[in-house]
C-alpha cells in the first residue's frame, strides 16, 4: 500500500521521525506485528493527533517518566467520555516523550473489530482486542499496554457520575503478577467533560450490538486535559487467593482515585 | 555394498503424492529414505525408485501396501481442502480413511506418523486473539460444517496420539501454504487478477512458502521423537489486502455488513477461491504462533513474504 508512506512523509516532522527511530518495535518485514500494528499508520495518526493533542486538548502530562524505559508494563487509568479519547491522549504522550520514548498497546472493546474499517484502522494504530490472551503475548513481547480496568463501565458513564470510579476487573492484576510487570497508575481528567452524556438507552444499545447509546451533544468539547502518571506499582508475583488480588487491584484503584483528585486539584478551569 | 545400503532404506508412505506439497517432500526425502507414494486421484510416476500406487486410503487393497513394504513412517498429506469435493466425500476420506490410515499404522507398527492439519481449525472469529498456541479451543466447527471435517480429522489424530504412543504422532498445523504449484484457495487468490475483499476488512494474515513447509515436514520426519501438535508459521505476518497489493491482484470489494450480503454474494458468484463457508477468514484474523515449532525443531523458514509474492507478481507480468 503507497497511501501510507506517501502520507508519512506528508505529515510526518522530522522531529517526530527522529524520534520513532528510537522506539524499537517487534514488527515483521512488512512493517506489521501480529495484531495489526502498522508503524506508519502509527506515526501518521500521532503526527495528525498533534495539534489535537497540544492545541485543542491543552494537554498537560505530569509524571510521564515513571512509565518504565523498557520490559514489560501495565498503564492503568480511569476511562471516561464515551470515545476511547484518554487512550489516545496516553499513548501520544508515551510516544512524543523526550527521553525513552514507546508505542504502548490499548485494549479496546471486543465490539470493534466487528465494525469495517474502525477495527482495521485501530489495529494498526496499535490497539488490540482486550482480551487476557492477548495481553499475556504482548506482556511476554515486553509491550507497554494501556489497561481500563473498568471497561464500558467507564467509558459509558453519565455526566452525573464524572469521576467516580466503577468497579475495577481483576485480570489486569493477574497478568501483572504471571508477567512480573509494573502498574503505572495514571488519573485521567477532562475527558469526563468531552461528551458528557445525560442519559444511556440501553434497548438501543442491545439492539444495535455496541456497549451503550448515550444521550449526548454530538460534538466533542475542547476540555483541558491533565494526565498525571503515579509512581510504578509492583506486586510479588505468586499463587494468591481472588480475595487478596482484589485486595491488591483495590490498592491501584486508591492510587488512580488520589491521581484524579491531584488533577481535579490542579485544573483551574473546565475548559 | 552399495546395494546393500540401498536395501536398508527406512521406508516412508506419503499420501497425497499428487499433490504439489508431497513431491517437495518426497523430493527431499528419496535420498535418505525409500518413499512409498499413494494418491487416490492419479499414479504419479517420480522415478524408478518410488513406487507409486492409486488407491484410495478406504478400500481393502490400501492394506496390501503395508503388507508389500516394511513401512516405519508415515506422511499424511492426502487432506481433501474444504474446496474440493462436497461435504460427504470430504468426510469420507478426511476423517474415515485418516481413522483407517491410523489403525493400520498401529496394525503394522508404524514408528512415525505425520498428519498435514491446517490453522483453519481454530476458526475465525472476531474475538481471536493474535499468535493462537497450539492448546487453544478449535472453534471451526462452530462457524461452519463444512469445516468439521478438519476438526474431526484433528480430534482422531489426538485420540490415537495418547491410546498409541509409539505411533509417534505429530499433527502439524500451517498457516496459508503458498508458492509454485499450489492450488489451495488462497494460493489461487493470489494467483488472480481480481480478487474479492469484504469492504472495510483486511485481517492480518501469515504465509508459509510450500519449500519452507516441505522442509519443516522433513524436519519432523529427520527427528523421530517431539510427537505432539505444532502450528507452523513464520514469524512475520501482513494485512490481506496489502499482501493482494503486493501480488497485483486488483481488489473487487464486496458489501460486508450484514454479513448475509457477502455470503450472498458469494454463493451466486460460486467461487472457489471465495467459498461462503471461508468468509470469515477474509473478515477475522487467525494468526497462529509457531514458536513452538520453531523452537522444537530447529526449524527457520528461508522465503521472506516479499520473495513469496514476487512470484505471484511474476506469474501474472508472463501471462
Amino acid at each position: 500500500m503507497k497511501l501510507r508512506p506517501l502520507l508519512r512523509r506528508i505529515f510526518v516532522s522530522e522531529e517526530l521521525e527522529r524520534q520513532y527511530t528510537n522506539i524499537a518495535k517487534p514488527v515483521g518485514t512488512l512493517g506489521y506485528d501480529p495484531w495489526g500494528l502498522n508503524v506508519d499508520t502509527n506515526i501518521v495518526t500521532m503526527a495528525l493527533f498533534k495539534p489535537i493533542f497540544e492545541k485543542y486538548f491543552r494537554v498537560e502530562t505530569h509524571g510521564i517518566e515513571n512509565i518504565p524505559a523498557s520490559g514489560p508494563a501495565l498503564i492503568v487509568a480511569n476511562h471516561s467520555g464515551q470515545l476511547p479519547i484518554d487512550g489516545v491522549l496516553i499513548a501520544y504522550a508515551l510516544a512524543t516523550r523526550k527521553v525513552n520514548p514507546r508505542i504502548p498497546r490499548a485494549m479496546i472493546e471486543r465490539f470493534f473489530p466487528t465494525v469495517p474499517y474502525i477495527g482495521n484502522l485501530l489495529n494498526q494504530m496499535g490497539a488490540v482486542l482486550g482480551d487476557p490472551v492477548n495481553c499475556a503475548k504482548m506482556l511476554g513481547r515486553e509491550e507497554a499496554i494501556i489497561v481500563f480496568p473498568e471497561g464500558v463501565r467507564g467509558s459509558g458513564k453519565l455526566y452525573r457520575d464524572r469521576y467516580q470510579l466503577k468497579r475495577f476487573g481483576n485480570g489486569f492484576m493477574h497478568l501483572a503478577m504471571q508477567h512480573n510487570a509494573p502498574i503505572v497508575p495514571v488519573g485521567v481528567v477532562g475527558c469526563e467533560e468531552t461528551i458528557p452524556a445525560i442519559a444511556n438507552i440501553a434497548p438501543l444499545a442491545k439492539m444495535l450490538g455496541i456497549p451503550y447509546a448515550p444521550i449526548a451533544i454530538p460534538f466533542i468539547f475542547p476540555a483541558k486535559v491533565i494526565l498525571n502518571f503515579g509512581e510504578p506499582l509492583h506486586f510479588e508475583p505468586g499463587e494468591i487467593t481472588e480475595d487478596e488480588v482484589s485486595k491488591r487491584v483495590d490498592k491501584v484503584k486508591a492510587e488512580v482515585s488520589r491521581l484524579i483528585d491531584k488533577g481535579l486539584h490542579e485544573r483551574k478551569r473546565v475548559f | 555394498m552399495a546395494a546393500r545400503r540401498k536395501k536398508t532404506k527406512p521406508e516412508l508412505l506419503v499420501t497425497g503424492a499428487a499433490g504439489a506439497l508431497a513431491q517437495q517432500v518426497i523430493a527431499r526425502l528419496r535420498e535418505k529414505y525409500k518413499v512409498i507414494a499413494v494418491d487416490f486421484r492419479e499414479q504419479v510416476y517420480l522415478g524408478d525408485d518410488v513406487p507409486s500406487y492409486r488407491i484410495d486410503v478406504n478400500k481393502r487393497g490400501f492394506e496390501d501396501i503395508f503388507r508389500k513394504h516394511n513401512i516405519t513412517g508415515v506422511i499424511h498429506l492426502g487432506r481433501m481442502i474444504a474446496s474440493e469435493e462436497n461435504r460427504m466425500r470430504r468426510y469420507n476420506s478426511n476423517v474415515l480413511g485418516s481413522h483407517r490410515l491410523l489403525d493400520l499404522c498401529h496394525k503394522y507398527h508404524i514408528q512415525k506418523v505425520i498428519i498435514l492439519s491446517t490453522y483453519h481449525v481454530y476458526g475465525a472469529n472476531a474475538y481471536n486473539p493474535a499468535l493462537i498456541d497450539e492448546g487453544a479451543p478449535l472453534k471451526a466447527a462452530e462457524l461452519t460444517m463444512d469445516l468439521i471435517d478438519s476438526v474431526e480429522l484433528e480430534n482422531l489424530a489426538n485420540i490415537y496420539l495418547w491410546k498409541y504412543p509409539d505411533l509417534n504422532i505429530t499433527v502439524l498445523r500451517p498457516c496459508n501454504i503458498v508458492g509454485p504449484e499450489v492450488r489451495n484457495t488462497m494460493s489461487l487468490l493470489l494467483s488472480s487478477k481480481y480478487c474479492p475483499v469484504l469492504a472495510g476488512f483486511s485481517p492480518m494474515m501469515q504465509f508459509i512458502h510450500i519449500e519452507d513447509m516441505a522442509e519443516a515436514i522433513v524436519a519432523v520426519i529427520n527427528s523421530r521423537d517431539h510427537r505432539g501438535i505444532y502450528n507452523v508459521a513464520t514469524e512475520d505476518w501482513v494485512a490481506y489486502q496489502e499482501a493482494l497489493d503486493r501480488c497485483d491482484c486488483v481488489k473487487i470489494p464486496i458489501w460486508s455488513v450484514p454479513p448475509i450480503a457477502p455470503r450472498l454474494i458469494s454463493n451466486m458468484l460460486q467461487l472457489k477461491s471465495f467459498p461462503p463457508y471461508l468468509l470469515n477468514y477474509f473478515k477475522y484474523p487467525v494468526i497462529i504462533d509457531g514458536q513452538l515449532f520453531r523452537s522444537t525443531f530447529g526449524f527457520t523458514p528461508k522465503y521472506s513474504l516479499d520473495e513469496i509474492f514476487s512470484y505471484y507478481r511474476n506469474l501474472k507480468r508472463r501471462r
